[in-house]
């Protein structure tokens, strides 16, 4: 008996890795920003658009700017389509067409993020250049990959919520003499809500913590784009390009900026588990 | 005016399937596009010779190398925590606040941004602990990246061995340990397989967790203490430098290609484990 309970004390200590890993890497990440802020303050690092790290310049407010545009151009791409595939592929198709296009559409998942940034800088950037105008590296483009690569959250998880409903809702709606699209629109996806706004949350997450892909497209520019096809660059952006080279406050300055990120990241989360424990 | 309901439907469903269309017509475009371009550059010497001149010429053995070495030691290290995990949570306890955490925690963790990892794992591996960049780094850092990825897909396969097999069992005077050992984890060894393929699969296309924790060396890399440049991260700076575009394409081939067969023989064995036991 002493083994069995041996055992499942080391069981307890496998299982704490995961929520040691998380605070690990909190306390790590904090350490090493929270100086910089206390440092330049947390209004001028928030608010300021002046970023340069050599002359002692810290402000990261054009790229929160740019983080949120570039993720609400996913949304806006990403949602409509990714819900269609989830509409169709739990309401409309049969059950022989279902078991080949879902596992399909997974593989876009494994797609990695530095080849969906090669195929936009390769098709998408000059497409953009030519026919809309601007340096092509812009906004747009890292929008249109990022809806893309969102394309798997949104889909997965709405699937799930809309086979959770009940089939009763939908026998009593066609029964009333709702058409199929009546009945999901008016029935369904109502009582799938709580799952979408999830999915749609989820997918927010995963467009503004993408980074390869967005450094390839949307063109590092260090300021407020005021269009779509202005070049932008986002808070993970900054991250990887300077984490190269950067040291002292230059290097907690980016830290600090992976703080902002981080805690965007852990809001989103939030909202996305109670609004599922709700349901 | 208010339109025919079917017609309304016609119109409405022609749209939702014509945007799935559009969908699966992306994935194909990118899935054929790496692969006509890709492919004719993939030779026995593309694949056995080291690249040369910064990777304008020559092969990748040397990046194979590297994402082989650093994926196999996040597995190693992933496994027994995640599948650790998994028992724990599905045998040892009631749902209560303790599960409650630990399940919280790898949630979370899942969602952490591979860039916030790269730091964590530049700040403490790299800089503090004093490893550098090295397979070492990057294995560490990929290990905590994919613990989630195998507590969850661990925990769906051992939750679905029927609960006869354990009372069996346990009426056989089988201890709890031994049941576990004996019984459910060889039950659920496919279930298990399929989130470390999965876990195989997100570490060879990762490139922002490896590029700040395994470096960008192009030298074969022997100890774990050696910077490795993997093929993702190989594939990144071939392709932002403008190095070598047939280069560049050859190993988004493969790269891509062996991640989508990994993935596809991983759904293949879930589906197979689903299938078994419902």
């Amino acid at each position: 008996m002493k083994k069995e309970l041996f055992i499942e004390r080391i069981l307890l200590f496998l299982a704490l890795s995961s929520i040691g890993s998380l605070l690990i890497i909190t306390v790590f990440i904090f350490w090493e920003g929270v100086p910089l802020i206390a440092h330049t303050g947390l209004k001028n690092f928030l608010l300021s658009s002046h970023w340069a790290p050599t002359r002692g310049h810290f402000g990261i407010f054009a790229m929160i700017v740019s983080s949120i545009f570039v993720t609400l151009g996913a949304l806006v791409l990403g949602v409509p389509l990714g819900l269609a595939c989830a509409i169709v592929l739990a309401e409309f198709s049969p059950d022989r067409v279902k078991t080949i296009l879902k596992p399909t559409l997974e593989l876009l998942a494994g797609i990695p993020s530095v080849v969906y940034g090669f195929l936009g800088v390769v098709w998408l950037v000059p497409l953009i250049r030519d026919y809309l105008g601007g340096p092509g590296l812009s906004v747009l483009a890292g929008s249109v990959i990022l809806g893309i690569m969102i394309l798997p959250t949104v889909i997965s998880i709405s699937i799930d919520a809309l086979n959770a409903v009940p089939d009763l809702y939908r026998d009593g709606s066609i029964a009333l003499g709702a058409t199929n699209w009546q009945t999901v629109r008016r029935v369904v996806l109502p009582a799938a809500s709580s799952g979408i706004i999830t999915a749609i949350i989820l997918g927010m997450g995963r467009a503004i913590g993408e980074t390869m892909a967005v450094i390839m497209v949307a063109g590092n520019a260090l300021k407020i784009p005021t269009s779509i096809l202005d070049p932008a660059r986002t808070l993970t952006a900054n991250i990887a390009l300077e984490l190269g080279y950067a040291s002292g406050r230059h290097r907690e300055a980016l830290f600090a900026t992976g703080i902002v990120l981080f805690i965007i990241i852990m809001i989103l989360n939030f909202s996305a588990t109670i609004i599922t424990r709700r349901r | 005016m208010r339109l025919d309901p079917r017609i309304s439907q016609t119109l409405m469903k022609s749209l939702l399937w014509f945007l799935t269309g559009l969908t699966l017509f992306i994935l194909i475009f990118i899935i054929v596009n790496i692969s006509i371009k890709g492919l004719p550059q993939v030779t026995l010497a593309f694949l056995l010779e080291d690249p040369v001149d910064m990777g304008r010429g020559g092969g990748i053995f040397s990046t194979i190398v590297a994402t082989i070495y650093v994926t196999a030691l996040a597995i190693l290290l992933a496994s027994p925590l995640g599948v650790g995990s998994a028992i724990y949570l599905t045998e040892y306890t009631r749902e209560g606040w303790v599960t409650r955490i630990i399940r919280f925690g790898a949630e979370c963790l899942a969602g952490v941004p591979s860039i916030i990892l790269g730091l964590f794992g530049f700040v403490l591996f790299v800089m503090k602990l004093g490893l550098g960049w090295s397979i070492l780094s990057g294995g560490l850092t990929l290990a905590i990246m994919v613990l989630p990825i195998i507590i969850r897909t661990s925990e769906e396969a051992i939750k679905a061995v029927p609960q006869e097999y354990r009372l069996v069992c346990y009426s056989l005077g089988l201890s709890k340990w031994q049941t576990i050992t004996r019984i459910v984890l060889p039950s659920a060894l496919p279930g298990i397989s399929t989130g470390i393929m999965l876990s195989v699969g997100r570490s060879l296309g990762e490139t922002a967790v490896l590029l700040f924790t395994a470096g960008a060396a192009l030298r074969t890399p022997l100890t774990v203490f050696d910077s490795g440049r993997t093929m993702a991260v190989h594939f990144y700076i071939l392709a932002r430098e403008g190095l070598s575009m047939p280069n560049a394409y050859g190993t988004a081939a493969i790269l891509m290609i062996s991640i989508l067969l990994i993935n596809i023989v991983a759904y293949g064995l879930m589906q197979h484990l689903m299938k078994r036991y419902s």
